[in-house]
């Protein structure tokens, strides 16, 4: 028999699955072993036990000068941004591209001039946007929204123009006004695409909030990772470093779930 | 008084003559089929009918008035595909052009004037025989139920021309029969006038009350871009195909079907009853 035609069933995907999880796993622990056996003290691959410590310091036992939890704490701040930065994104996103996707003239201006912008490396502007903004909360949310912004606005238009020319047509043959058009059949049809195009820009959008708390701030999960990293604290990095992780994936699955629930139409040609 | 009157229309695009010189009088309540060969304008020509194209020579009236230069509410279009809208149910499809109508911002409508329109798009739908598929998305119909669908919301807004570009040109035979059933059903009840482009002559002919020819009478390679098509044939069904009445030639039975389903289930509601007694009764 083929490859191709070889399917897994419901268990198999799972054991398939779950197996690289596994492995990375089982790496771990033997690294770690081997180099505690070698050197007690190092600190590159700590042992279970010394995480488990961490996350415990971290998380359940208030911090000695402030009082306050810290692994929460850097989570609120830094999902507080995040929530900032991808919803005026998203909410700009909507509006130029809309405006651009309907409207031939608005294209005609917006296009060329998002397109170039979408070409700016935004790290490159986050020492102008501290100059400029300060080293507030506005300055790293500012970031975040220049950083994907463009790239929703270019996906939004794509989907909005690649929408049947029948459909518009059909629409005005049903005494639809161009903000009608915009309204009742553009509109309905990009959210799909632009909530799966945020689930796409969570990574990058992630990348300038740490990008950003790296640099100057002092709370939210890239402060405390630099922070941490002058003591080679290797037991507060990697509980981090996998908290975001699976921060990002049940964004994702939310946002996932949100378009399903709110959309079912688009889920019945897929 | 004629529907619409096309005189001397020519498009070109850029150096490429697609229509030359195309000159025809479409009568009120006529059913006018336009055939030819692929890329001979037929396509093209609707398009300039219904506004989405502008003629660059002569002049298109609809009414004695000229022709507005974009899709408009009086000319309704049911295409191949892309007709109807995927975000919205069968029930929301139909209701969408009244509810535009009516309502300039929001286009919706709420409470009694809601509840009204859904009844009366009820029973277009059930017109059409789509009783019963209200909530369904069109992605869960099949390519026939879409197509009546599409006719079900152009007809919403009572428009005084309908055009049909291909529009039962993917359907399999036996679904196609009783769309053909339920299209002259439509057009013999509702007061307008039908342009269907088709590439199907049998098509052509079993619906229509005036077939009408596109051709390029100079086809060669090299004369292929200057020279345009024209309407080479006219020919207008004998005895008279009129809406409303039927000729002794008109049947919903298609002949040569293994298996002729009952007329009411061909157009797919029970109307057809009423519809045929009212065919038969002796013309005054």
């Amino acid at each position: 028999m083929r490859a191709i035609n070889i399917r897994p069933g419901r268990g198999t995907a799972l054991v398939l699955g779950l197996l690289p999880f596994a492995a990375l796993a089982v790496a771990y622990l033997a690294g770690s072993a081997l180099r505690l056996a070698e050197n007690p003290s190092d600190k590159l691959l700590p042992a279970l036990t010394t995480l488990a410590a961490s996350i415990d310091l971290l998380a359940f036992t208030p911090d000695r000068r402030t009082g306050d939890y810290l692994l929460w704490a850097d989570t609120a701040a830094s999902l507080t941004r995040l929530a900032w930065g991808l919803g005026i994104a998203a909410s700009l996103a909507l509006v130029l591209g809309l405006l651009a996707g309907v409207l031939p003239v608005m294209r005609a201006l917006l296009a060329p001039f998002v397109a170039f912008v979408s070409m700016v490396p935004p790290l490159a502007l986050l020492p102008i946007l501290f100059i400029v903004m300060g080293l507030g909360e506005t300055s790293k949310i500012a970031l975040i929204v220049i950083g994907i912004t463009p790239i929703l606005i270019r996906d939004l238009m794509l989907t909005a123009t690649a929408l049947p020319r029948e459909m518009i047509v059909k629409a005005e043959t049903l005494s639809a006004s161009s903000w009608l058009i915009a309204l009742r059949v553009v509109l309905p049809q990009v959210m799909p695409r632009l909530i799966d195009s945020l689930r796409l820009q969570i990574g990058p959008a992630f990348l300038f909030l740490i990008a950003a708390e790296a640099i100057s701030s002092d709370a939210g999960l890239g402060y405390r990772i630099f922070l941490v990293r002058r003591y080679l604290a290797m037991e507060v990095i990697f509980p981090y470093v996998a908290w975001i992780t699976l921060l990002a994936v049940l964004l994702d699955l939310a946002l996932s779930s949100l378009r399903r629930r709110m959309f079912p139409w688009a889920e019945v040609g897929r | 008084m004629t529907a619409l009157s096309i005189s001397h229309l020519w498009k070109e695009y850029g150096d490429q003559i697609v229509l030359e010189d195309v000159s025809i009088d479409i009568g009120p309540r006529s059913f006018v089929a336009l055939v030819g060969p692929s890329g001979c304008g037929k396509t093209t020509f609707l398009r300039l009918l219904l506004g989405q194209e502008t003629p660059s020579r002569g002049r298109i009236l609809i009414d004695g008035q000229p022709l507005p230069p974009e899709p408009g509410p009086d000319r309704g279009v049911v295409y191949q595909r892309y007709s109807v809208f995927p975000h919205l149910t069968v029930l929301g499809n139909v209701m969408l052009g009244p509810e535009m109508r009516a309502s300039r911002f929001l286009g919706r409508r709420f409470g009694a004037a809601r509840r009204a329109l859904a009844d009366e798009a009820r029973a277009m739908l059930a017109e059409v025989g789509l009783a019963g598929s209200e909530q369904k998305y069109p992605a869960q119909l099949s390519g026939g139920m879409q197509q009546r669908l599409a006719l079900a919301q152009a007809l919403m807004m009572r428009p005084r021309v309908l055009l049909l570009d291909e529009p039962f040109g993917a359907l399999d035979p036996g679904i196609r029969a009783d769309i053909h059933a339920l299209m002259r059903r439509l057009w013999n009840e509702v007061p307008m006038t039908v342009v269907m482009v088709t590439h199907d002559l049998r098509e052509a002919f079993t619906l229509a009350s005036r077939v009408v020819v596109f051709e390029r009478p100079r086809d060669r390679p090299e004369e292929r871009d200057r020279y345009g098509a024209r309407l080479s044939r006219d020919i207008v069904i004998w005895p008279p195909r009129l809406a409303g009445r039927t000729t002794p030639y008109d049947t919903d039975r298609m002949p040569g079907r293994d298996d002729p389903t009952p007329d009411a289930a061909a157009a797919g509601t029970t109307r057809q009853a009423e519809g045929r007694t009212h065919a038969s009764s002796p013309q005054p």
